[in-house]
């Protein structure tokens, strides 16, 4: 690991910027386990953990400017927290109360905001693609400098979208920055079962685009990797896939049991290659870690957690009506009838 | 403003659609895609999001399906899970309909996958006029739009078209002849054949009301109920496969609000349920005898 972390100028980065790094990533962590704690105990339904992959997430967003547009998928609160997204809206979202900016329409973890140009995802894998390749080009032919990232695992990779996406985006030569959570696993199915190919980055070459290949557990070259193909996106020198390979310590969601698929040792083996522990021990080597340090943010962002469910706890979820809006631009009077019909069933105004 | 797909640059287009547009506004608006249908439907969505008019055309409505992931997926309901932060106001325009000796992927009429998926909007127009005013509305709808143009009356249908700008709503039928013994409700490739059947009808003393629907979502509820309280009477003709085509929702919701005005059971006439054969095409699509059985039927009911 370097010892030093220089930026693309060749500028030194600051100690209190290399130390945001590992508070987010400590209060991705954080927040994922209170999470799955809340849907354990049946306060929320559902919700897609991260553990395991902060640093590829952390890294990625911590790169990006904030007039650039986002394209998650669901395995993405490491995304949401470094794009400053409160934590109280962040769990609106899972709650589906009615702090919620999509008002509950979606199952947990697909978050979105428009004053953080971040477009929430559906459900089916790399969908999301070709918007941020559509984003891209308009920004482009408008001559504005943004850029845009879309978010998928080693699973998307097979999917239709992602193949026509490379292309189009190769062919309109969009500023566009294909992020790939190389994670091991799409839900039970081993990347080795998912691909011939070597590598996902070498998917690229396909599409004559650069393919970068990334350690994802090493939070500052995932940054850095961001930050390069974003550089080169936004001088018009292109799109860029990246393969951030990392590891999927956890489940798939608070709905699957790993057990079923894949060998505790090698989950103990990932574990002890943790991107936080990793990079607790660079942080260390730079003077930047102690015990003390260690202890204040890991309490800080536990009452930070905690604090923000209990606000999150108190908001009500919206009215049935609600559901009947938003379908069109304007309600029509068949909508309206059934909102009438709903909202007389459930004894609501 | 911008126009993609395939072929619709340089080509203008198999039907000439777009001819012209390229020379005008140039390879940056009027864009020719890779052949991929969910690709240039995905990226029509981004250029909505970000705050263009993209106007997309599949080259024949029978390649869609590639594309029916993006449509159903992400266009009809981007404004809804985003709680109405965002929207994707993409016109999709497609010839549909057989005619051209098309056989089975070039004659298909499948309007009702996207009539049954809440938050798109499908019109389909049946003459020059409408065309115009109708492809002017979805433009500039907020809304996505699935426009179907029959492609059998492309070369067949001649009109008049005003060379100002216009506007023929969304979701307003129109009668194209009136009547008062019985409501002939059809729409698109199948209006000229509804008018000569109103016409031969006409010489055996029964006055039949042709509408023609425009927008087959959102419906245009009340101009319908409104010519069979007139009428008593209600005959569906569409070209798709019959079996669960939008004639079967017209036909129970004018079950459910006017069967005290009905005099005779409503009958559809619809496409035979088979996939569209090459030969014997002439025959195969809903034709003004089979027309004035169904008419008959119902009026000796």
């Amino acid at each position: 690991m370097a010892e030093m972390a220089f930026d693309t100028k060749g500028e030194r980065v600051p100690d209190e910027q290399l130390k945001k790094f590992y508070e987010l990533m400590v209060l991705t962590r954080t927040f994922d386990s209170q999470a799955v704690n809340l849907q354990r105990q049946g306060r929320i339904g559902f919700c897609v953990p991260c553990e395991g992959e902060e640093a590829a997430l952390v890294g990625s967003a911590l790169a990006l400017r904030p007039e650039d547009w986002l394209f998650p998928d669901y395995r993405s609160s490491g995304v949401m927290i470094s794009r400053g997204m409160k934590l109280e809206t962040i769990l609106a979202q899972l709650m589906a109360n009615s702090e919620d900016p999509s008002k509950g329409r979606s199952m947990p973890s697909h978050w979105g905001s428009r004053a953080l140009n971040i477009v929430p995802p559906s459900s089916p894998l790399c969908t999301q693609l070709p918007h941020a390749v559509g984003v891209a080009l308009g920004a482009k032919m408008r001559g504005e400098k943004i850029c845009t990232i879309a978010y998928f695992g080693d699973g998307g990779t097979s999917s239709n979208d992602f193949h026509s996406s490379l292309n189009f985006a190769a062919v309109f030569k969009t500023p566009t920055v294909f992020f790939c959570r190389n994670n091991g696993y799409a839900l039970s199915v081993p990347v080795t079962r998912q691909t011939a190919s070597s590598s996902l980055a070498v998917k690229a070459a396909a599409y004559n685009i650069e393919g970068v290949r990334v350690d994802g557990n090493d939070v500052l070259a995932v940054y850095y990797a961001t930050l390069a193909a974003l550089e080169k996106a936004r001088n018009g020198r292109g799109p860029t896939l990246i393969e951030a390979v990392t590891y999927r310590l956890g489940a798939h969601s608070t709905s699957d049991d790993p057990t079923r698929y894949r060998d505790s040792a090698e989950v103990e083996l990932m574990r002890s290659k943790d991107p936080i522990s990793r990079y607790q021990e660079y942080l260390k080597q730079r003077g930047l870690w102690d015990e003390q340090y260690e202890a204040s943010v890991r309490q800080t962002m536990l009452s930070m957690v905690k604090a923000s469910i209990a606000n999150a706890e108190k908001v009500p979820q919206p009215g049935v009506r609600s559901i009947f809006d938003d379908v069109y631009a304007e309600i029509t009077p068949e909508l309206r009838a059934q909102a009438d019909a709903l909202a007389d069933e459930a004894g609501e105004a | 403003m911008v126009v993609l797909g395939e072929d619709v640059g340089r080509n203008g287009g198999v039907f000439r659609a777009t001819e012209g547009l390229y020379s005008e506004f140039g390879p940056a608006r009027v864009m020719d895609t890779p052949l991929s249908e969910s690709g240039l439907v995905g990226v029509s969505i981004g250029l909505a999001l970000y705050g263009m008019r993209p106007v997309a055309e599949i080259e024949f409505l029978d390649f869609i399906y590639p594309a029916f992931d993006q449509i159903v997926s992400e266009l009809s309901k981007i404004r809804y899970r985003s709680g109405g932060e965002y929207s994707a106001p993409v016109v999709i325009r497609a010839p549909y309909g057989g005619g051209i000796k098309g056989g089975p992927y070039h004659s298909q009429s499948a309007e009702t996958f996207f009539t049954h998926i809440a938050g798109l909007k499908v019109v389909i127009p049946s003459s020059p006029h409408d065309a115009k005013g109708l492809l002017t509305a979805a433009m500039r709808d907020p809304d996505p739009v699935i426009f179907l143009e029959p492609k059998r009356l492309y070369r067949s249908v001649r009109g008049e078209v005003p060379e100002e700008e216009y506007v023929v709503p969304i979701g307003k039928a129109t009668i194209a002849s009136p009547g008062e013994d019985l409501s002939l409700i059809t729409y698109g490739s199948l209006v000229p054949t509804a008018l000569d059947a109103a016409a031969k009808a006409a010489q055996e003393g029964i006055s039949i009301e042709v509408l023609d629907l425009r927008t087959l979502i959102p419906l245009d509820k009340e101009a319908i109920l409104e010519s069979v309280r007139k009428t008593g009477r209600a005959v569906i003709l569409y070209e798709a496969p019959k079996i669960m085509g939008y004639g079967a929702e017209i036909s129970a919701l004018l079950a459910e609000e006017v069967l005290d005005y009905l005099k005779a059971p409503v009958v559809r006439v619809g496409g035979f349920d088979t996939p569209f054969p090459y030969v014997h095409e002439s025959i195969y699509p809903p034709s003004v005898p089979r027309v004035m059985k169904a008419v008959h039927s119902v009026m000796n009911h």
